[in-house]
C-alpha cells in the first residue's frame, strides 16, 4: 500500500487560505495511509458509510498504543466529553443534554432566542457607524456567537469576557501541537491552566442554579433528574459544558467569517441576498458545504478491521474523516467547487452526520442565517481589503483570523 | 427505430392513466412530469380527497395534534392532471386499453399504473361490524371518525390486534390517558413481522405504559346493546369485556377485486409484476403498458431469493412509484429495477422503531448493539448465515451500515466488534415467527390444454 505525506501539509499554515487542492489530491485515493501514521478517508460515500458504522470509535482509549498521536485534548482531570465517548455512555450523556436543549423536552430552547439573536445582531451593527472599516472577527463574528452561548447556558453577562478567553484557548487543543517541545509543552500547560479556570468557575456557576434556578440550560441540567437513568454528575457536567462552550462558538465565529468572505468574493450571489433575504436558508446550507469551519474529523479509530474501497483499515487505526473534502467530491456533487446558493440535494457534512451529529445545528444555522442576511443588508458596498485574509492557525476549526471589510455606509 | 419513436410520441402526446391517487399515485405523476411527460395524465382516486398522508392518521391525527384534513402529501411539482376524484375504477379491459369507471363512464390509456393500495380487512362479521363504535382505520374519514369517538372519552377501547397499526393506536389511547384493551391473537405484539424476541419487548412497551395486553387469545365475537352501540366482546378464552370502541386491526387486504376478469395476476396478494414494475397477466407473461406500485404490488426482490414481496411501507411507495413512471416513458434498454431495499417505520409508547431487510424471513436474531432490556437496541436477524433485516428502538442512525450488510450479503451472525456491545449480543436466538406452514390465501392457478399452442392458465381469485 502506498502512503502520502499529506496530512503534514493539510496541517501546514501555508496552506490553510486554500486546502481544496490538496483535498482533491487525496481523494485520488479514497482511503490512505498517511506516513504519519493516520489513515485519511476524504470521499463523501467512504465519510458517509464510517459515520454510520457502529465499529468506529470516537472514544481514544481504544486506539492502539502506537497509533496514540498528541497528549490528550480533554481536560484530564475530568471525564471525556460525550463527543470523545461511544455508546452507551455518549448516548445517555448526549440524550441528557437533548432533554434540557432540544425538543421533545425542550422545543423552544432554540427558537425562544430568535428575538434576542436579531437584538445582538443589530446591536454589534450600530457600533459599525461613523466607520468606514471594521474587521469582521473581533468586531462580530468572535463577540456574536460568544454572548448567544453565554444567554444559552445561562452565563452572566459580565463573567462573558472571561468565559471567551478560555475557550480560546481550551479551543487550541483541537489540533495537534506545533512548534519546540518547550513550546509545545507550554500550550498544553496553557490549556490545562484554563481548563481548571473554566471548570472552577462552572462548578460556582452550577451550584448556584441548583440552588436557585432559572429559565437558562445549566438550570435545566442542573436539575434535571434525568427520565429513567442517572442524572449527570458534577464532573459529567463540567467536561460537557465545556465541549458546549467551545463547539457553541469557536464554530460559529468561522461559519460567519467565512460566510462574509465567500460573498464578497461573490457579489451577484451578495446582491441576490440583499433583493431576497429568504435566499440566505438555502445559501447557509451551501456554506456548510462549500466552506465548512470543521474540516477534519481526527482520531476517530476502528475496532475491527474494517474493509472499505479496497482498503483494509486494521483494528486500533487513527482515522482521520475529511468531511471538507467529501463535500467537495465530484462523485457526490455536480461542480462541486462552484458556490451555488440554491443548491439542490445538499445533503453536506457540515455538521458530520451520524450519531455524533451537531447537536448544535438548529442554534448555528439561526445565528448564521440571521447574521449574515443582516450584515449584507446594513452595509453598503462592502468589499474585502485582502483576499485572502490572515487565517487562523487551527486546521480543524478552519477561518480567517480577521477580515478587514471596507464600506460606504450603514443602512437603517 | 420504430420503438423508441413511439416511446417518443408517447412522451410528447400519449394518454397515461393513474388508478389510485394517493401517495404512490402522486409520486409518479410527478415524475412523469419530471422526466418530460407532456401528454395527457388522468388520475383516478375513490376517494374524494386529493392525496395525502397515511402515517400521520394512526398518529398526530389521532392525539388530535393534527386535523385529519390538514395531511395533504406536500406537492414536489405541478403535475397538470385531470382528476377524477370520488370515482373508483370499476373494470379493465386491457385489450381495448380502457378502464371504466363506476359511475359508467370509461378512459383510454397508452400507459396504466395501478396504485390502489390497500384497504383495512374488516370485522368479518357484518353485523358485528356495523356495530356503532367499531372501527378500521385506514382512511382520513376512518381517522375523523376514530378521533372524534376517542376525544368524547369512552370507558374503555379494545384494540383487536397488535400489528403495527393496532400498537400505534393502543398507544394514542394511552397518551390520551383512555383504558385500553389489547387483543392478539399471537404471543406477543409485533410478532408478525418482527418475531417474538422483539414481540416481548413490544409486549413490555405496553405493560409499562398502562396496556392492558391479552395475547394468545382471539376476540370471537363483538356484542351491541338494544340501539346498536357495542357494548362488550368476547373471548376465544371464555373471556368477556366491556368496552364502547372496538378499533379492528387485523391487517388489509389489496385492491384488486376491480381487476376480476381484466386478466392480470391480480389477487388478494397483490398484483404480481417484474422487477420493472409491469403487470404479470394470469399466465406469468409481463404486460407492456400496465404497470403497478405500491402497497397493491407484489414484485420479485434480487436480494431475498426472487421471492415476490409486497409491503406496506410508505418508503416503498414512493420509491416504486419514480420506478414505474420512470419505466412507463422508457425504452426498454432505459429502464430500471426496483431494488429498493424494504424500510419500515413506527412511533408507538415514545419509541421509534424503524427496521430495514425482510425480518419475517428470518430464523434467527442476535442483539448487535445496545440491550432489550432498556429498550435501546439494534438486532440483526439472520437466514442461511446471511444477515436478512434488522430492527431498531430508539437507535436508527445504525441502520444504514446495517441496510449495507443486507445488500452485501454479509455473513450472519455479524463477526466483527462494534460499540455498545452487550453480553446479550453475543450469541443468535431463534427470532420467534409464526410457523411458515400457515394457510395462504393465494388465487387458485390451473393449466389445461397439452401443446404449447393450446395450453392455457386459468385464474380464480381466492
Ligand atoms: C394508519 C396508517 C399508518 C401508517 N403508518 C406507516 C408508518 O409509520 N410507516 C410506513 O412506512 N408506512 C405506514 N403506513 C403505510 C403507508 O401509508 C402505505 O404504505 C402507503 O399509503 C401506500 O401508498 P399507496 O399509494 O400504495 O396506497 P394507498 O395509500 O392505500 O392509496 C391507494 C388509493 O387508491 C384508492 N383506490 C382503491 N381502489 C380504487 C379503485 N378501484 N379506484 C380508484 N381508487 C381506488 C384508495 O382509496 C386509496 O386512496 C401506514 C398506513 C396507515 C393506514
Amino acid at each position: 500500500m502506498t502512503s502520502v505525506a499529506l496530512l503534514g501539509q493539510i496541517l501546514d499554515y501555508a496552506n490553510r487560505a486554500d486546502p481544496y487542492p490538496l483535498y482533491a489530491e487525496l481523494r485520488r485515493t479514497p482511503v490512505v495511509r498517511d506516513e504519519s501514521g493516520p489513515y485519511l478517508v476524504s470521499t463523501y460515500w467512504e465519510i458517509q458509510s464510517l459515520l454510520h458504522d457502529p465499529r468506529v470509535s470516537s472514544d481514544i482509549r481504544n486506539l492502539a498504543p502506537e497509533a496514540k498521536t498528541g497528549p490528550r485534548t480533554d481536560d484530564p482531570d475530568l471525564p471525556p466529553s460525550f463527543i470523545r465517548l461511544d455508546p452507551p455512555d455518549h448516548d445517555r450523556l448526549r440524550r441528557l443534554i437533548m432533554r434540557t436543549y432540544g425538543p421533545p423536552h425542550s422545543p423552544r430552547r432554540v427558537y425562544g432566542l430568535h428575538g434576542e439573536i436579531s437584538g445582538i445582531v443589530s446591536g454589534l451593527i450600530d457600533r459599525f457607524r461613523g466607520r468606514e472599516r471594521i474587521d469582521l472577527v473581533d468586531d462580530f463574528s468572535y463577540p456574536f456567537p460568544v454572548t448567544v452561548i453565554c444567554r444559552l447556558l445561562g452565563v452572566p453577562q459580565e463573567d462573558e469576557q472571561r468565559f471567551h478567553g478560555w475557550a480560546d484557548t481550551v479551543a487550541t487543543a483541537i489540533e495537534p501541537p506545533v512548534g519546540t517541545p518547550d513550546e509545545q509543552e507550554a500550550h498544553w500547560r496553557a490549556i490545562r491552566e484554563a481548563h481548571h479556570q473554566l471548570a472552577d468557575y462552572l462548578s460556582g456557576l452550577i451550584e448556584q442554579r441548583r440552588r436557585a434556578p432559572r429559565e437558562d440550560m445549566i438550570s435545566a441540567l442542573a436539575t434535571d433528574r434525568g427520565a429513567d437513568e442517572s442524572p449527570m454528575s458534577l464532573p459529567e457536567m463540567l467536561s460537557n459544558l465545556t465541549l458546549l462552550l467551545i463547539a457553541g462558538h469557536e464554530t460559529t465565529v468561522n461559519l460567519i467569517t467565512n460566510g462574509m468572505l465567500t460573498l464578497l468574493r461573490h457579489p451577484d450571489t451578495l446582491k441576490q441576498l440583499r433583493a431576497d433575504p429568504d435566499l440566505v436558508i438555502p445559501l447557509v446550507e451551501e456554506l456548510l458545504r462549500f466552506e465548512p469551519p470543521v474540516q477534519l474529523l481526527p482520531e476517530r479509530t476502528t475496532l475491527d478491521d474494517i474493509e472499505i474501497a479496497g482498503t483494509t483499515i486494521p483494528q486500533g487505526a487513527s482515522l482521520w474523516l475529511v468531511p471538507a473534502s467529501g463535500n467537495r467530491d465530484p462523485q457526490r456533487f455536480p461542480e462541486p467547487d462552484r458556490f451555488l446558493p440554491d443548491r439542490p440535494d445538499n445533503q453536506h457534512f457540515g455538521f458530520g452526520t451520524g450519531i455524533h451529529n451537531c447537536i448544535g445545528s438548529p442554534l448555528a444555522r439561526l445565528e448564521a442565517q440571521t447574521a449574515l442576511a443582516e450584515l449584507v443588508r446594513r452595509l453598503d458596498n462592502p468589499r474585502l481589503v485582502e483576499d485572502p485574509p490572515p487565517y487562523r492557525h487551527n486546521a480543524v476549526l478552519r477561518g480567517p483570523r480577521h477580515l478587514p471589510i471596507a464600506f460606504d455606509g450603514l443602512s437603517r | 427505430m420504430a420503438v423508441d419513436g413511439s416511446v417518443e410520441r408517447l412522451r410528447r402526446e400519449g394518454r397515461i392513466v393513474v388508478v389510485g391517487a394517493s401517495l404512490a399515485g402522486l409520486r409518479a405523476a410527478e415524475t412523469l412530469r419530471e422526466e418530460g411527460f407532456t401528454g395527457t395524465l388522468t388520475m383516478i382516486g375513490d376517494e374524494p380527497y386529493e392525496p395525502y398522508d397515511r402515517p400521520p392518521l394512526s398518529k398526530q391525527v389521532l392525539l388530535g395534534r393534527v386535523p385529519a384534513d390538514h395531511t395533504a402529501l406536500p406537492r414536489r411539482r405541478a403535475i397538470e392532471a385531470q382528476w377524477r376524484l370520488g370515482v373508483a375504477a370499476a373494470g379493465l379491459d386491457p385489450t381495448a386499453k380502457r378502464v371504466a369507471l363506476a359511475n359508467g363512464t370509461s378512459v383510454e390509456y397508452d400507459r396504466l399504473l395501478i396504485a390502489t393500495g390497500v384497504r383495512s380487512r374488516p370485522w368479518p362479521n357484518e353485523l358485528e361490524a356495523g356495530l356503532d363504535g367499531v372501527f378500521v382505520l385506514r382512511t382520513m374519514d376512518d381517522a375523523t371518525r376514530l378521533r372524534h369517538r376517542l376525544k368524547a372519552g369512552p370507558s374503555r377501547v379494545l384494540v383487536i390486534g397488535a400489528g403495527f397499526t393496532g400498537s400505534e393506536i393502543a398507544s394514542v389511547c394511552r397518551e390520551r390517558d383512555l383504558p385500553v384493551t389489547v387483543a392478539e391473537r399471537g404471543p406477543t405484539p409485533l410478532s408478525g413481522a418482527l418475531g417474538s424476541v422483539i414481540g416481548d419487548v413490544a409486549a413490555q412497551l405496553h405493560h409499562q405504559h398502562g396496556v392492558d395486553l391479552r395475547c394468545g387469545v382471539m376476540v370471537t365475537g363483538l356484542e351491541g346493546d338494544g340501539a346498536g352501540r357495542l357494548r362488550r366482546a368476547h373471548f376465544s378464552d371464555g373471556g368477556t369485556l366491556d368496552a364502547e370502541v372496538a378499533v379492528v386491526a387485523l391487517g388489509a387486504t389489496r385492491n384488486t377485486e376491480w381487476l376480476a376478469g381484466s386478466g392480470l395476476a391480480a389477487g388478494p396478494r397483490g398484483i404480481a409484476c417484474d422487477a420493472g414494475c409491469r403487470a404479470f397477466d394470469v399466465r406469468g407473461i409481463v404486460t407492456d403498458d400496465v404497470f403497478v406500485a405500491g402497497d397493491v404490488a407484489r414484485s420479485p426482490h434480487p436480494l431475498f431469493g426472487y421471492q415476490f414481496l409486497s409491503l406496506e411501507h410508505w418508503g416503498n411507495a414512493v420509491a416504486q412509484a419514480e420506478v414505474a413512471a420512470h419505466n412507463m416513458i422508457c425504452p426498454g434498454e432505459e429502464r430500471r429495477p426496483h431494488l429498493w431495499t424494504p424500510y419500515f417505520w413506527s412511533a408507538q409508547f415514545g419509541v421509534n422503531i424503524k427496521s430495514v431487510g425482510v425480518p419475517n424471513m428470518a430464523d434467527q436474531i442476535i442483539v448487535s448493539q445496545g440491550s432489550l432490556g432498556e429498550h435501546r437496541f439494534t438486532a440483526a436477524y439472520g437466514y442461511q448465515g446471511r444477515v436478512i433485516a434488522a430492527v431498531t428502538f430508539d437507535q436508527a442512525k445504525w441502520l444504514e451500515f446495517y441496510q449495507r450488510q443486507i445488500e452485501q450479503a454479509a455473513p450472519f451472525p455479524p463477526p466483527f466488534t462494534t460499540v455498545d456491545r452487550r453480553t446479550e449480543g453475543m450469541r443468535p436466538v431463534p427470532a420467534g415467527f409464526p410457523d411458515p406452514s400457515v394457510p395462504t390465501h393465494g388465487p387458485q392457478v390451473t393449466v389445461s390444454g397439452h401443446s404449447p399452442t393450446d395450453q392455457r392458465v386459468t385464474f380464480t381469485p381466492a
